[in-house]
Protein backbone atom coordinates (compact mmCIF):
# COMPACT_ATOMS: atom_id res chain seq x y z
CA UNK A 1 0.00 0.00 0.00
CA UNK A 2 2.77 2.37 1.26
CA UNK A 3 4.71 2.73 -2.55
CA UNK A 4 1.50 4.20 -4.34
CA UNK A 5 0.70 7.20 -2.60
CA UNK A 6 5.06 7.50 -3.13
CA UNK A 7 4.93 7.15 -6.59
CA UNK A 8 1.95 9.12 -7.08
CA UNK A 9 3.16 12.42 -5.09
CA UNK A 10 5.08 14.77 -6.78
CA UNK A 11 6.94 17.68 -4.81
CA UNK A 12 4.81 20.78 -4.26
CA UNK A 13 7.88 23.06 -4.69
CA UNK A 14 9.06 21.64 -7.93
CA UNK A 15 7.21 23.83 -9.42
CA UNK A 16 9.72 26.61 -10.40
CA UNK A 17 9.34 30.12 -10.07
CA UNK A 18 7.36 31.32 -13.35
CA UNK A 19 9.98 32.92 -14.75
CA UNK A 20 10.85 30.29 -17.28
CA UNK A 21 7.40 30.10 -18.26
CA UNK A 22 7.15 33.78 -18.54
CA UNK A 23 10.19 33.80 -20.91
CA UNK A 24 9.30 30.84 -23.13
CA UNK A 25 5.80 32.13 -23.68
CA UNK A 26 6.71 35.59 -24.28
CA UNK A 27 9.55 34.45 -26.62
CA UNK A 28 7.32 32.14 -28.42
CA UNK A 29 4.65 34.25 -28.53
CA UNK A 30 7.12 37.37 -29.93
CA UNK A 31 9.19 35.04 -31.99
CA UNK A 32 6.94 32.43 -33.58
CA UNK A 33 3.26 33.34 -33.08
CA UNK A 34 3.13 36.53 -34.19
CA UNK A 35 4.69 36.09 -37.69
CA UNK A 36 2.32 32.87 -37.92
CA UNK A 37 -0.44 35.05 -37.27
CA UNK A 38 0.42 37.35 -39.60
CA UNK A 39 0.70 35.45 -42.38
CA UNK A 40 -2.66 33.56 -41.33
CA UNK A 41 -4.10 36.53 -40.93
CA UNK A 42 -2.88 38.42 -44.52
CA UNK A 43 -3.84 34.64 -46.17
CA UNK A 44 -7.75 34.97 -44.89
CA UNK A 45 -8.05 38.40 -46.07
CA UNK A 46 -7.38 36.54 -49.76
CA UNK A 47 -10.62 34.69 -49.28
CA UNK A 48 -11.63 31.09 -50.08
CA UNK A 49 -12.41 31.72 -53.70
CA UNK A 50 -8.92 33.86 -54.63
CA UNK A 51 -6.83 31.67 -52.20
CA UNK A 52 -7.52 28.66 -53.96
CA UNK A 53 -7.06 30.30 -57.80
CA UNK A 54 -4.08 31.78 -56.48
CA UNK A 55 -2.93 28.02 -55.19
CA UNK A 56 -3.46 26.37 -58.36
CA UNK A 57 -2.41 28.71 -60.99
CA UNK A 58 -0.73 26.67 -63.50
CA UNK A 59 2.55 28.05 -62.72
CA UNK A 60 2.37 27.37 -58.93
CA UNK A 61 1.12 23.72 -59.73
CA UNK A 62 4.18 23.06 -62.24
CA UNK A 63 6.38 23.89 -58.94
CA UNK A 64 4.26 21.72 -56.56
CA UNK A 65 5.09 18.90 -59.10
CA UNK A 66 8.92 19.65 -58.64
CA UNK A 67 9.46 20.18 -55.19
CA UNK A 68 6.96 17.72 -54.01
CA UNK A 69 7.65 15.26 -57.00
CA UNK A 70 11.56 15.19 -56.76
CA UNK A 71 11.49 15.54 -53.13
CA UNK A 72 9.98 12.35 -52.95
CA UNK A 73 12.75 10.58 -55.37
CA UNK A 74 15.17 11.86 -52.82
CA UNK A 75 13.67 10.44 -50.00
CA UNK A 76 12.49 7.28 -51.65
CA UNK A 77 16.60 6.86 -52.70
CA UNK A 78 17.33 7.70 -48.77
CA UNK A 79 15.23 5.36 -47.66
CA UNK A 80 17.17 2.58 -49.15
CA UNK A 81 20.42 3.90 -49.22
CA UNK A 82 20.03 5.28 -45.94
CA UNK A 83 19.20 1.89 -44.79
CA UNK A 84 22.50 0.45 -45.87
CA UNK A 85 24.60 3.15 -44.18
CA UNK A 86 22.95 2.86 -40.97
CA UNK A 87 23.58 -0.90 -41.34
CA UNK A 88 27.40 -0.79 -42.10
CA UNK A 89 27.49 1.65 -39.34
CA UNK A 90 26.31 -0.46 -36.87
CA UNK A 91 26.46 -4.16 -37.91
CA UNK A 92 29.89 -4.42 -39.88
CA UNK A 93 33.60 -3.13 -38.79
CA UNK A 94 35.51 -1.62 -42.21
CA UNK A 95 38.84 0.54 -41.91
CA UNK A 96 37.02 4.29 -42.33
CA UNK A 97 34.21 3.69 -40.60
CA UNK A 98 34.28 6.69 -37.98
CA UNK A 99 35.39 8.62 -40.97
CA UNK A 100 32.03 7.84 -42.71
CA UNK A 101 29.58 8.15 -39.02
CA UNK A 102 31.50 11.81 -39.40
CA UNK A 103 30.45 12.51 -43.11
CA UNK A 104 27.02 12.02 -41.98
CA UNK A 105 26.42 14.69 -40.19
CA UNK A 106 27.98 17.53 -42.82
CA UNK A 107 25.23 18.26 -44.25
CA UNK A 108 23.62 19.00 -40.96
CA UNK A 109 26.92 21.17 -40.25
CA UNK A 110 27.43 22.43 -43.94
CA UNK A 111 25.46 26.13 -44.40
CA UNK A 112 23.19 25.04 -47.36
CA UNK A 113 24.50 27.90 -50.02
CA UNK A 114 27.97 26.02 -49.48
CA UNK A 115 26.49 22.73 -50.34
CA UNK A 116 25.09 24.37 -52.92
CA UNK A 117 27.92 25.89 -54.52
CA UNK A 118 29.62 22.09 -54.15
CA UNK A 119 27.17 20.26 -55.70
CA UNK A 120 26.83 22.53 -58.58
CA UNK A 121 30.75 22.45 -59.06
CA UNK A 122 30.74 18.59 -59.32
CA UNK A 123 28.14 18.33 -61.25
CA UNK A 124 28.10 20.91 -63.97
CA UNK A 125 28.84 19.63 -67.35
CA UNK A 126 32.45 20.40 -66.49
CA UNK A 127 32.75 19.15 -63.15
CA UNK A 128 34.24 16.14 -61.62
CA UNK A 129 31.13 13.44 -61.59
CA UNK A 130 28.82 16.24 -64.21
CA UNK A 131 31.54 15.77 -67.19
CA UNK A 132 31.54 11.89 -67.06
CA UNK A 133 28.03 11.51 -67.05
CA UNK A 134 27.14 13.97 -69.49
CA UNK A 135 29.94 12.13 -71.69
CA UNK A 136 28.67 8.41 -71.33
CA UNK A 137 25.02 9.45 -70.95
CA UNK A 138 24.34 12.75 -72.22
CA UNK A 139 22.88 13.50 -68.17
CA UNK A 140 22.78 17.18 -67.73
CA UNK A 141 22.60 17.02 -63.52
CA UNK A 142 23.16 20.97 -62.50
CA UNK A 143 21.05 23.07 -63.80
CA UNK A 144 18.50 20.28 -64.80
CA UNK A 145 15.93 18.30 -62.29
CA UNK A 146 18.55 15.79 -61.90
CA UNK A 147 20.65 18.74 -59.83
CA UNK A 148 17.45 19.53 -57.80
CA UNK A 149 17.08 15.92 -56.93
CA UNK A 150 21.02 15.25 -56.05
CA UNK A 151 20.57 18.61 -53.53
CA UNK A 152 17.36 17.08 -52.00
CA UNK A 153 19.46 14.15 -51.63
CA UNK A 154 22.34 15.26 -49.79
CA UNK A 155 20.32 17.49 -47.21
CA UNK A 156 18.35 14.49 -46.54
CA UNK A 157 20.22 11.98 -46.19
CA UNK A 158 21.19 12.21 -42.13
CA UNK A 159 17.22 12.16 -41.65
CA UNK A 160 17.35 7.99 -42.21
CA UNK A 161 20.58 7.53 -40.89
CA UNK A 162 20.46 9.04 -38.00
CA UNK A 163 16.86 7.84 -37.38
CA UNK A 164 17.30 3.96 -37.95
CA UNK A 165 20.90 3.73 -36.23
CA UNK A 166 19.53 3.69 -32.55
CA UNK A 167 16.59 1.25 -33.65
CA UNK A 168 19.23 -0.44 -34.93
CA UNK A 169 21.96 -0.81 -32.29
CA UNK A 170 18.92 -1.82 -29.57
CA UNK A 171 17.46 -4.82 -31.74
CA UNK A 172 17.91 -8.01 -29.85
CA UNK A 173 20.15 -10.39 -31.73
CA UNK A 174 18.38 -13.13 -30.07
CA UNK A 175 15.16 -12.90 -32.42
CA UNK A 176 17.56 -13.10 -35.43
CA UNK A 177 19.28 -16.12 -34.08
CA UNK A 178 16.02 -17.88 -33.25
CA UNK A 179 15.27 -17.46 -36.71
CA UNK A 180 18.15 -18.33 -38.08
CA UNK A 181 17.69 -21.37 -35.93
CA UNK A 182 14.32 -22.25 -36.70
CA UNK A 183 16.19 -22.30 -40.67
CA UNK A 184 15.37 -18.95 -41.93
CA UNK A 185 18.26 -17.65 -44.59
CA UNK A 186 20.18 -14.63 -43.52
CA UNK A 187 17.70 -13.02 -46.29
CA UNK A 188 14.93 -14.39 -44.76
CA UNK A 189 15.39 -12.81 -41.37
CA UNK A 190 16.44 -9.63 -42.78
CA UNK A 191 13.63 -9.27 -44.58
CA UNK A 192 10.99 -10.57 -42.10
CA UNK A 193 12.18 -10.65 -38.68
CA UNK A 194 14.47 -7.43 -38.99
CA UNK A 195 13.30 -4.82 -41.45
CA UNK A 196 9.61 -4.60 -39.56
CA UNK A 197 11.29 -4.04 -36.66
CA UNK A 198 13.12 -0.75 -38.55
CA UNK A 199 10.45 0.00 -40.78
CA UNK A 200 8.40 3.01 -38.08
CA UNK A 201 12.42 4.45 -37.55
CA UNK A 202 12.93 4.18 -41.65
CA UNK A 203 9.42 5.72 -42.38
CA UNK A 204 10.07 8.26 -39.98
CA UNK A 205 13.55 8.77 -40.85
CA UNK A 206 12.18 9.16 -44.67
CA UNK A 207 9.47 11.48 -43.54
CA UNK A 208 11.63 14.04 -41.79
CA UNK A 209 13.76 14.23 -45.15
CA UNK A 210 10.51 14.70 -47.06
CA UNK A 211 10.07 17.87 -45.14
CA UNK A 212 12.83 19.25 -45.10
CA UNK A 213 13.73 18.91 -49.25
CA UNK A 214 10.29 19.97 -49.71
CA UNK A 215 10.84 23.60 -47.88
CA UNK A 216 14.70 23.57 -48.95
CA UNK A 217 16.16 27.17 -50.62
CA UNK A 218 19.68 27.93 -50.27
CA UNK A 219 21.18 24.36 -51.98
CA UNK A 220 18.61 23.61 -54.37
CA UNK A 221 18.41 27.58 -55.94
CA UNK A 222 21.95 26.94 -56.56
CA UNK A 223 21.68 24.08 -58.61
CA UNK A 224 18.28 24.68 -60.51
CA UNK A 225 18.40 26.66 -63.64
CA UNK A 226 15.10 28.33 -62.01
CA UNK A 227 12.69 28.31 -65.04
CA UNK A 228 9.13 28.06 -64.34
CA UNK A 229 7.26 24.12 -65.62
CA UNK A 230 10.80 22.92 -65.30
CA UNK A 231 12.93 22.81 -62.37
CA UNK A 232 11.89 25.76 -60.53
CA UNK A 233 10.69 25.18 -56.58
CA UNK A 234 7.92 26.56 -54.73
CA UNK A 235 10.78 28.56 -52.39
CA UNK A 236 12.10 30.11 -55.30
CA UNK A 237 8.52 30.79 -56.73
CA UNK A 238 7.84 32.71 -53.51
CA UNK A 239 11.14 34.85 -53.54
CA UNK A 240 9.98 35.16 -57.32
CA UNK A 241 6.23 36.27 -56.09
CA UNK A 242 8.00 38.84 -53.19
CA UNK A 243 10.34 40.85 -55.65
CA UNK A 244 7.42 41.25 -58.31
CA UNK A 245 5.74 42.96 -55.09
CA UNK A 246 3.35 40.20 -55.60
CA UNK A 247 2.42 39.93 -51.87
CA UNK A 248 -1.33 38.00 -52.13
CA UNK A 249 0.88 35.02 -54.35
CA UNK A 250 3.35 34.99 -52.24
CA UNK A 251 1.14 35.02 -49.17
CA UNK A 252 -1.41 31.91 -50.50
CA UNK A 253 1.54 30.27 -52.17
CA UNK A 254 3.38 30.24 -48.88
CA UNK A 255 0.48 29.10 -46.89
CA UNK A 256 0.08 25.91 -48.88
CA UNK A 257 4.09 25.12 -47.71
CA UNK A 258 2.68 25.80 -43.76
CA UNK A 259 -0.05 23.67 -44.15
CA UNK A 260 2.00 20.96 -45.58
CA UNK A 261 4.97 21.73 -42.68
CA UNK A 262 2.05 21.43 -40.08
CA UNK A 263 0.92 18.32 -41.66
CA UNK A 264 3.76 16.56 -42.29
CA UNK A 265 4.94 17.18 -38.50
CA UNK A 266 1.88 15.47 -37.44
CA UNK A 267 2.41 12.73 -39.33
CA UNK A 268 6.30 12.27 -38.71
CA UNK A 269 4.76 12.41 -34.53
CA UNK A 270 2.20 9.88 -34.95
CA UNK A 271 5.58 7.63 -36.34
CA UNK A 272 7.71 8.23 -33.47
CA UNK A 273 4.36 7.47 -31.37
CA UNK A 274 4.25 4.25 -33.69
CA UNK A 275 8.17 3.28 -33.33
CA UNK A 276 7.69 3.73 -29.75
CA UNK A 277 4.66 1.27 -29.47
CA UNK A 278 6.63 -1.13 -31.64
CA UNK A 279 9.95 -1.05 -29.55
CA UNK A 280 8.31 -1.08 -26.12
CA UNK A 281 6.35 -4.67 -27.59
CA UNK A 282 9.87 -6.20 -28.46
CA UNK A 283 11.87 -5.19 -25.11
CA UNK B 1 1.92 -41.89 -35.72
CA UNK B 2 3.83 -42.70 -39.02
CA UNK B 3 2.30 -39.27 -40.21
CA UNK B 4 3.94 -37.56 -37.37
CA UNK B 5 7.17 -38.61 -37.60
CA UNK B 6 8.25 -37.48 -41.31
CA UNK B 7 7.15 -33.70 -40.29
CA UNK B 8 9.17 -34.01 -37.47
CA UNK B 9 11.91 -35.24 -39.06
CA UNK B 10 11.93 -32.74 -42.12
CA UNK B 11 12.85 -29.81 -40.58
CA UNK B 12 15.73 -31.22 -39.65
CA UNK B 13 17.57 -31.10 -42.81
CA UNK B 14 17.29 -27.85 -43.41
CA UNK B 15 19.79 -26.16 -40.87
CA UNK B 16 22.92 -27.61 -42.16
CA UNK B 17 22.47 -26.00 -45.78
CA UNK B 18 20.59 -22.55 -44.55
CA UNK B 19 23.60 -22.55 -42.47
CA UNK B 20 25.87 -23.16 -44.64
CA UNK B 21 24.61 -20.71 -47.11
CA UNK B 22 24.70 -18.30 -44.14
CA UNK B 23 28.70 -18.63 -44.11
CA UNK B 24 28.86 -18.11 -47.89
CA UNK B 25 26.49 -15.08 -47.57
CA UNK B 26 27.64 -13.35 -44.84
CA UNK B 27 30.72 -12.41 -46.49
CA UNK B 28 29.42 -10.62 -49.52
CA UNK B 29 27.21 -8.45 -47.62
CA UNK B 30 29.78 -7.98 -45.03
CA UNK B 31 32.04 -6.58 -47.70
CA UNK B 32 29.52 -5.08 -50.14
CA UNK B 33 27.35 -3.05 -47.58
CA UNK B 34 30.40 -0.86 -46.24
CA UNK B 35 31.07 -0.56 -49.75
CA UNK B 36 27.75 0.67 -51.41
CA UNK B 37 27.84 2.96 -47.89
CA UNK B 38 31.04 4.28 -48.82
CA UNK B 39 30.63 4.75 -52.20
CA UNK B 40 27.14 6.36 -51.93
CA UNK B 41 28.64 8.87 -48.82
CA UNK B 42 31.43 9.63 -51.32
CA UNK B 43 29.57 10.26 -54.35
CA UNK B 44 27.01 12.93 -52.34
CA UNK B 45 28.78 14.43 -49.69
CA UNK B 46 32.76 13.65 -49.77
CA UNK B 47 33.36 14.54 -53.26
CA UNK B 48 31.07 18.13 -53.18
CA UNK B 49 32.83 18.95 -49.60
CA UNK B 50 36.47 18.17 -51.42
CA UNK B 51 35.78 20.22 -54.94
CA UNK B 52 35.26 23.31 -52.62
CA UNK B 53 38.59 23.02 -50.74
CA UNK B 54 40.29 22.32 -54.17
CA UNK B 55 38.15 25.28 -56.47
CA UNK B 56 39.19 27.50 -52.97
CA UNK B 57 42.88 26.24 -53.45
CA UNK B 58 43.20 25.96 -56.61
CA UNK B 59 45.70 28.86 -57.34
CA UNK B 60 47.59 28.04 -54.30
CA UNK B 61 47.30 30.14 -50.78
CA UNK B 62 48.35 33.45 -51.70
CA UNK B 63 45.36 33.31 -53.65
CA UNK B 64 42.78 32.29 -51.49
CA UNK B 65 43.77 34.85 -48.79
CA UNK B 66 43.57 37.94 -51.05
CA UNK B 67 40.23 37.25 -51.13
CA UNK B 68 40.12 38.79 -47.96
CA UNK B 69 40.98 41.83 -49.08
CA UNK B 70 37.51 42.13 -50.54
CA UNK B 71 35.35 44.74 -48.66
CA UNK B 72 32.26 43.07 -49.47
CA UNK B 73 33.28 39.89 -48.24
CA UNK B 74 34.72 41.22 -45.13
CA UNK B 75 31.53 42.92 -44.65
CA UNK B 76 29.34 40.43 -45.58
CA UNK B 77 31.17 38.47 -42.48
CA UNK B 78 31.26 40.96 -40.04
CA UNK B 79 27.07 41.08 -40.54
CA UNK B 80 27.30 37.50 -40.68
CA UNK B 81 29.01 37.48 -36.83
CA UNK B 82 26.86 40.20 -35.64
CA UNK B 83 23.55 38.39 -36.43
CA UNK B 84 24.84 35.16 -34.77
CA UNK B 85 26.34 37.14 -31.45
CA UNK B 86 22.92 38.48 -30.98
CA UNK B 87 21.10 35.54 -32.52
CA UNK B 88 22.54 32.73 -29.98
CA UNK B 89 22.97 34.49 -26.86
CA UNK B 90 18.76 34.91 -27.26
CA UNK B 91 18.18 31.41 -27.63
CA UNK B 92 20.35 30.13 -25.18
CA UNK B 93 18.38 31.99 -22.83
CA UNK B 94 15.37 30.45 -24.05
CA UNK B 95 15.86 27.31 -24.66
CA UNK B 96 17.39 27.02 -21.17
CA UNK B 97 14.07 28.70 -19.90
CA UNK B 98 11.97 26.24 -22.20
CA UNK B 99 14.06 22.82 -21.12
CA UNK B 100 13.61 23.96 -17.05
CA UNK B 101 10.19 25.14 -17.63
CA UNK B 102 8.97 22.26 -19.92
CA UNK B 103 11.21 19.43 -18.49
CA UNK B 104 10.33 19.39 -14.59
CA UNK B 105 6.39 18.94 -15.40
CA UNK B 106 3.66 16.66 -17.01
CA UNK B 107 0.92 18.43 -17.91
CA UNK B 108 -1.86 18.09 -20.72
CA UNK B 109 -0.13 19.51 -24.22
CA UNK B 110 3.49 18.71 -23.63
CA UNK B 111 3.62 16.71 -26.71
CA UNK B 112 2.02 19.31 -28.63
CA UNK B 113 4.12 22.39 -26.73
CA UNK B 114 7.34 20.41 -27.95
CA UNK B 115 6.09 20.31 -31.48
CA UNK B 116 5.05 23.61 -31.75
CA UNK B 117 8.70 24.20 -30.71
CA UNK B 118 9.80 21.89 -33.38
CA UNK B 119 7.90 24.10 -36.12
CA UNK B 120 11.09 25.91 -37.51
CA UNK B 121 13.07 22.81 -38.37
CA UNK B 122 9.70 21.66 -41.00
CA UNK B 123 8.97 25.11 -42.25
CA UNK B 124 10.30 26.43 -45.08
CA UNK B 125 13.11 28.77 -44.30
CA UNK B 126 11.56 31.12 -46.86
CA UNK B 127 8.39 30.67 -45.22
CA UNK B 128 9.90 32.12 -42.49
CA UNK B 129 11.21 34.69 -44.02
CA UNK B 130 7.83 35.57 -45.70
CA UNK B 131 6.17 35.68 -42.68
CA UNK B 132 8.40 38.47 -41.08
CA UNK B 133 8.00 40.25 -44.26
CA UNK B 134 3.98 40.28 -43.43
CA UNK B 135 4.45 41.08 -39.95
CA UNK B 136 7.20 43.98 -40.27
CA UNK B 137 7.24 45.03 -43.91
CA UNK B 138 6.24 49.41 -43.73
CA UNK B 139 3.92 48.69 -47.15
CA UNK B 140 2.45 45.38 -46.39
CA UNK B 141 3.70 44.49 -43.03
CA UNK B 142 0.78 44.23 -40.01
CA UNK B 143 2.77 46.28 -37.84
CA UNK B 144 4.27 48.38 -40.83
CA UNK B 145 2.64 51.60 -40.06
CA UNK B 146 3.65 50.92 -35.86
CA UNK B 147 7.72 50.57 -37.22
CA UNK B 148 7.55 53.35 -39.27
CA UNK B 149 5.56 55.25 -37.09
CA UNK B 150 8.71 54.45 -34.71
CA UNK B 151 11.49 55.13 -37.15
CA UNK B 152 12.53 51.51 -37.24
CA UNK B 153 13.53 49.62 -40.01
CA UNK B 154 13.49 45.67 -40.07
CA UNK B 155 13.00 44.43 -43.12
CA UNK B 156 15.95 44.87 -45.42
CA UNK B 157 17.97 45.54 -42.49
CA UNK B 158 19.86 44.20 -39.64
CA UNK B 159 16.97 43.71 -37.01
CA UNK B 160 15.34 41.46 -39.72
CA UNK B 161 17.87 39.33 -40.10
CA UNK B 162 18.37 38.34 -36.78
CA UNK B 163 14.71 37.94 -36.43
CA UNK B 164 15.08 35.30 -39.22
CA UNK B 165 18.39 33.79 -37.39
CA UNK B 166 16.63 33.59 -34.01
CA UNK B 167 13.37 31.83 -35.41
CA UNK B 168 15.09 29.31 -37.26
CA UNK B 169 17.86 28.37 -34.90
CA UNK B 170 15.97 28.25 -31.62
CA UNK B 171 14.51 24.82 -31.13
CA UNK B 172 18.21 23.21 -31.05
CA UNK B 173 18.97 24.35 -27.31
CA UNK B 174 15.60 22.79 -25.83
CA UNK B 175 15.79 19.83 -27.92
CA UNK B 176 19.21 19.08 -26.77
CA UNK B 177 18.65 20.00 -23.12
CA UNK B 178 15.14 18.75 -22.09
CA UNK B 179 15.61 14.92 -22.74
CA UNK B 180 18.09 15.40 -20.57
CA UNK B 181 16.95 16.74 -17.49
CA UNK B 182 13.75 14.47 -18.28
CA UNK B 183 16.03 11.56 -17.72
CA UNK B 184 17.95 13.01 -14.23
CA UNK B 185 14.74 13.56 -12.15
CA UNK B 186 14.56 16.35 -9.56
CA UNK B 187 16.38 15.00 -6.35
CA UNK B 188 19.11 16.84 -6.51
CA UNK B 189 17.62 20.16 -6.95
CA UNK B 190 15.20 19.31 -4.02
CA UNK B 191 18.13 18.56 -1.68
CA UNK B 192 19.50 21.97 -2.77
CA UNK B 193 16.30 23.95 -1.97
CA UNK B 194 15.82 22.04 1.27
CA UNK B 195 19.21 23.13 2.40
CA UNK B 196 17.88 26.98 1.46
CA UNK B 197 18.87 27.52 -1.63
CA UNK B 198 17.16 30.13 -3.75
CA UNK B 199 15.79 29.12 -7.19
CA UNK B 200 18.26 31.11 -8.97
CA UNK B 201 21.25 29.09 -6.77
CA UNK B 202 19.43 25.83 -7.88
CA UNK B 203 19.18 26.82 -11.67
CA UNK B 204 22.74 28.34 -11.58
CA UNK B 205 24.80 25.66 -9.31
CA UNK B 206 22.70 22.58 -9.37
CA UNK B 207 20.69 22.02 -13.24
CA UNK B 208 23.17 23.88 -14.97
CA UNK B 209 26.07 22.00 -14.29
CA UNK B 210 24.32 18.87 -14.64
CA UNK B 211 23.29 19.53 -18.25
CA UNK B 212 26.28 21.82 -19.17
CA UNK B 213 27.05 18.97 -21.73
CA UNK B 214 24.06 19.07 -23.74
CA UNK B 215 23.38 22.78 -23.60
CA UNK B 216 27.57 23.11 -25.22
CA UNK B 217 25.96 20.66 -27.50
CA UNK B 218 23.00 22.76 -28.41
CA UNK B 219 25.11 25.66 -27.98
CA UNK B 220 27.55 24.48 -30.96
CA UNK B 221 24.52 23.11 -33.28
CA UNK B 222 22.67 26.83 -32.80
CA UNK B 223 25.80 28.13 -33.82
CA UNK B 224 26.83 26.17 -37.15
CA UNK B 225 23.10 27.01 -38.12
CA UNK B 226 22.76 30.58 -37.47
CA UNK B 227 26.36 30.98 -39.12
CA UNK B 228 25.04 29.50 -42.74
CA UNK B 229 21.25 30.68 -42.32
CA UNK B 230 20.37 31.38 -45.89
CA UNK B 231 16.52 30.99 -47.09
CA UNK B 232 15.07 33.15 -44.34
CA UNK B 233 17.88 35.93 -44.37
CA UNK B 234 17.78 35.78 -47.83
CA UNK B 235 13.95 36.88 -47.85
CA UNK B 236 14.42 39.68 -45.59
CA UNK B 237 17.52 41.27 -46.32
CA UNK B 238 17.42 42.30 -49.86
CA UNK B 239 20.54 41.10 -50.64
CA UNK B 240 21.95 44.37 -50.68
CA UNK B 241 25.98 44.61 -50.96
CA UNK B 242 28.52 45.94 -48.21
CA UNK B 243 24.76 46.68 -46.21
CA UNK B 244 22.82 43.52 -45.58
CA UNK B 245 24.17 40.66 -47.38
CA UNK B 246 25.37 38.02 -44.62
CA UNK B 247 28.31 35.72 -45.77
CA UNK B 248 26.37 32.88 -47.49
CA UNK B 249 23.95 35.16 -49.53
CA UNK B 250 27.26 36.82 -50.81
CA UNK B 251 28.54 33.15 -51.66
CA UNK B 252 25.68 32.93 -53.93
CA UNK B 253 25.76 36.16 -55.31
CA UNK B 254 29.47 35.94 -55.81
CA UNK B 255 28.53 32.85 -57.76
CA UNK B 256 26.27 33.83 -59.99
CA UNK B 257 28.17 37.23 -60.62
CA UNK B 258 30.97 34.82 -62.09
CA UNK B 259 33.21 35.94 -59.28
CA UNK B 260 34.24 32.10 -59.24
CA UNK B 261 36.88 32.69 -56.80
CA UNK B 262 35.51 34.90 -54.34
CA UNK B 263 32.69 32.78 -53.81
CA UNK B 264 34.50 29.59 -53.36
CA UNK B 265 37.16 31.24 -50.60
CA UNK B 266 33.74 32.34 -49.01
CA UNK B 267 32.59 28.98 -48.98
CA UNK B 268 35.59 27.83 -47.58
CA UNK B 269 35.22 29.92 -44.66
CA UNK B 270 32.03 28.68 -43.53
CA UNK B 271 32.82 25.15 -44.67
CA UNK B 272 36.04 25.40 -42.12
CA UNK B 273 33.69 26.49 -39.02
CA UNK B 274 31.27 23.79 -40.21
CA UNK B 275 34.06 21.13 -39.81
CA UNK B 276 35.19 22.45 -36.75
CA UNK B 277 32.00 22.53 -35.16
CA UNK B 278 31.47 18.59 -36.37
CA UNK B 279 35.00 18.13 -35.00
CA UNK B 280 33.37 19.78 -31.64
CA UNK B 281 30.19 18.12 -31.70
CA UNK B 282 31.83 14.95 -31.75
CA UNK B 283 33.85 15.68 -28.95
CA UNK B 284 31.11 16.81 -26.85
CA UNK B 285 29.02 13.73 -27.71
CA UNK B 286 31.87 11.48 -26.04
CA UNK B 287 32.09 13.20 -23.45
CA UNK B 288 28.25 13.22 -22.65
CA UNK B 289 28.55 9.41 -23.49
CA UNK B 290 31.42 9.15 -20.78
CA UNK B 291 28.79 10.95 -18.45
CA UNK B 292 25.65 9.21 -19.04
CA UNK B 293 27.74 5.38 -18.29
CA UNK B 294 28.88 7.52 -15.47
CA UNK B 295 25.72 7.94 -13.96
CA UNK B 296 24.53 4.65 -14.94
CA UNK B 297 27.37 2.78 -12.65
CA UNK B 298 25.92 3.40 -9.04
CA UNK B 299 22.88 2.36 -10.15
CA UNK B 300 24.23 -1.01 -11.44
CA UNK B 301 26.42 -1.74 -8.61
Amino acid sequence: MTPAPLRRWRPPSLSLPSWPWRITWTYLGLILFLPLGAMLLRAAEVGPVGFWEMATTPEALATYRVSFGLALVASVINGVFGLVVAWALVRCRFPGQRVLDALIDLPFALPTAVAGLALTAVYSTNGWLGQPLNEAFGLKVAFAAPGVTVAMVFISLPFVVRTVEPVLRSLEREQEEASWCLGASPLQTTVRVVLPQLLPAILGGVAQGYSRAVGEYGSVVMISSNVPFKDLITPTLIIQKLEEYDFEAATVIGSVMLIFSLFSLLVINLLQVWGQRYQGDSA
Amino acid sequence: MSIVVPTLETPRPTPTPAKRSRRQGLDLPAILIPLIACLYVGVVILLPALSVVASAFAKGVGPFLENFQSHELLSALRLTLFATAVAVPCNVIFGLAAATAIARREFRGKALLLSVIDLPFSISPVVVGLMLVLLYSPTHGLLGGVIESLGWKIIFSWPGIVLATIIVTFPFMAREVIPLLEEEGWEQEEAARTLGATNWQVFWKVTLPSVRWAALYGLILTTARALGEFGAVAVVSGNIEGLTQTLPLFVEDAYKNYQTELAFGAAMVLGGVAIVSLLLKILVEQVLEQDKKASRMPLDG
